[in-house]
């Protein structure tokens, strides 16, 4: 069996068996998070362990980059000008491919680990992500739209750098704390780490994890998408009862 | 006390939620409007996106225009046939406020608009009020010239429409047409801006339609009941963005406030009470003039497509 095992690790991952470069053991702390009616954010702990070959680490410095990602999304970027004294939407710009949720930590800031090139390969970083936005723009344009997405993700904590957030326990444990704001999309996420070394990626893992909205909230946000008409013949109900029911409760009380 | 609110996708406090409808629950009671036009503004200062705001307090005014409508009609002071032809202007009004609205929102005009209709509007009847309060409390004095005037019945405009309905209850023989373009109107607005209405449908009813002043408020909240029932069923089904639980946590606080205000209002001068309502009006219409001008927070905003 285990011979088996070895024989189609040894075809599809050569890297692992030829022993010749370090692996990954990925894992987080919540496979699955779910949003609750008092879901005040939650704090996501991804950790690992580094298998040399050999047991122990070479030499020189090896470095860990871990990502976060959501669900990507479609969206229509507006930009507010002042037309004729009123703030208004007056440009906008598609972006096919946004990140709903973008997290990045290392054990040094990126820029000390990998160059602009590498970076862009791997989507590290918040300027490397890959928006696809639509076509038309100039480039100029382009970049104040980007970076106007990029400044309010990241006040609204849906995008975050942690330049030093990754740490490294003997060369071979690291972990990193990423935190999700309350008003996180929900979705499959991924969790990537990266294994950087002299300027290279010499090892990745990807984990899966489920934000789920559940309970009654989920319910509620499920209903208000897939049954429309009765949710809304429920919110009338409900607010027709509330509202009888006071004006019941409040007479008896007072003749 | 945090509340995770699903469909506008964040967490409020509960208890300023209960406390914003307790407030104007308390107006409700007090001077006899729905407060819709005070729920949206204040819930969109607060941080809810407007859509959720718009959509959620008109499901609060069914509830609230409920109990308001049981005690008029206790006392027969509800137009039904009137109030039937207003409706099917107001559903008609909703339905195309409905398409209207989703079309602003592809256009990513909805804020602006709403935020200018409301400057507008209350600006307007806040400034009329004030006036009208300022004069019964004899703050200005009379103009000589309204009191010679002698008061027409009815509007030359309307008397002239066609086909003549006589509505009893209302003392009137007038078009159909009338109260169903008023209608319209009124469902248009709630959709757009998570108003009731009564506060220019009962204006309206009366110098406009000249309906007997007995069935007025009555008629006018026969008529939000069934007009923000359907802007709720609108909303709904096209915007998706009715937020039940917070519009629950808002009629929570209203129907109780509303409560209080109608104990409040047995004791203090009619003319006083709209005057702080038009001071309210005004000091809203303000805040929100000061919202379109200032450079907003956010110059970017983002749209699921």
């Amino acid at each position: 069996m285990s011979r088996w095992r070895a024989l189609v690790l040894a075809l599809f991952a050569p890297a692992i068996l030829a022993q010749s470069e370090p692996r990954l053991v990925p894992d987080v702390s919540d496979r699955n998070i779910e949003i609750h009616y008092s879901f005040a954010g939650a704090e996501l702990l991804l950790f690992g362990a580094i298998v040399y070959p050999g047991g122990r680490p070479p030499e020189g410095r090896t470095d860990v980059a871990v990502v976060l990602k959501g669900p990507l999304e479609r969206i229509v970027l507006r930009e507010k000008q002042k037309v004729a004294g009123i703030w208004m939407n007056v440009g906008r710009v598609r972006f096919r491919s946004a990140p709903s949720y973008y997290a990045v930590a290392s054990s040094r800031p990126l820029a000390q680990l990998i160059d602009e090139r590498t970076a862009a390969i791997y989507e590290l970083g918040l300027d490397n992500l890959q928006l696809s936005p639509g076509g038309g723009a100039r480039p100029e344009v382009l970049r104040r739209f980007e970076h106007g997405l990029l400044d309010l993700k990241i006040r609204s904590g849906l995008y975050a750098e942690y330049p030093r957030g990754v740490e490294i326990s003997e060369g071979v444990l690291y972990r990193a704390r990423i935190a999700i704001p309350a008003r996180v999309p929900v979705g499959t996420y991924t969790a990537e780490t990266f294994l950087i070394r002299n300027g290279r990626v010499i090892a990745g893992a990807a984990r899966e994890i489920r934000i789920e909205k559940l309970g009654f909230e989920g319910f509620v946000a499920e209903a208000a998408e897939r049954w429309s008409l009765a949710y809304g013949i429920a919110a009338v109900a409900v607010s027709l009862l509330l509202g009888w029911g006071a004006s019941a409760a409040f007479r008896r009380r007072y003749g | 006390m945090d509340i995770y609110l699903p469909i506008a996708g964040l967490s409020v406090n509960a208890l300023v939620i209960v406390g914003l409808g307790g407030l104007v629950g308390l107006l409700t009671g007090m001077v006899g409007v729905g407060g819709g036009f005070l729920t949206t503004p204040i819930l969109i200062f607060y941080g809810i996106p407007p859509p959720v705001a718009v959509a959620s307090a008109t499901t609060q005014i069914t509830g609230t225009s409920i109990s308001g409508l049981l005690a008029h009609r206790r006392r027969r002071g509800v137009d039904a046939r009137m109030g039937a032809v207003i409706i099917v202007g107001g559903v008609a009004g909703s339905i195309v406020g409905g398409l209207l609205f989703r079309l602003l929102q592809n256009m990513g005009q909805i804020d602006t608009v709403i935020s200018i209709l409301y400057v507008l509007l209350l600006g307007s009847i806040g400034i009329i009020m004030a006036k009208e309060a300022a004069t019964a409390l004899e703050m200005i004095p009379r103009s000589k010239r309204k009191a010679e005037r002698p008061a027409r019945r009815h509007n030359p405009l309307i008397a002239a429409l066609p086909f003549r309905w006589r509505f009893y209850r209302s003392g009137l023989y007038i078009s159909p047409l009338a109260p169903l373009g008023l209608g319209f109107i009124s469902g248009l607005l709630t959709v757009l801006l998570g108003i009731g209405g009564g506060f220019i449908m009962v204006p309206a009813m009366i110098y406009l339609l000249g309906m007997s002043a007995q069935v007025v408020v009555g008629t006018s909240l026969l008529q939000i009941l069934f007009v923000t029932a359907a802007t709720t069923m609108v909303h709904a089904t096209t915007t998706r963005s009715v937020d039940i639980v917070l519009a629950v946590l808002l009629l929570i606080g209203s129907v109780v406030g509303a409560q209080y205000g109608a104990w409040l209002a047995q004791r203090m001068k009619p003319e006083l009470l709209r005057m702080i309502l038009a001071i309210v009006v005004l000091g809203v219409a303000f805040r929100m003039a000061l919202q379109l001008g200032w450079r907003p927070e956010e110059i970017y905003t983002v749209q699921m497509l």
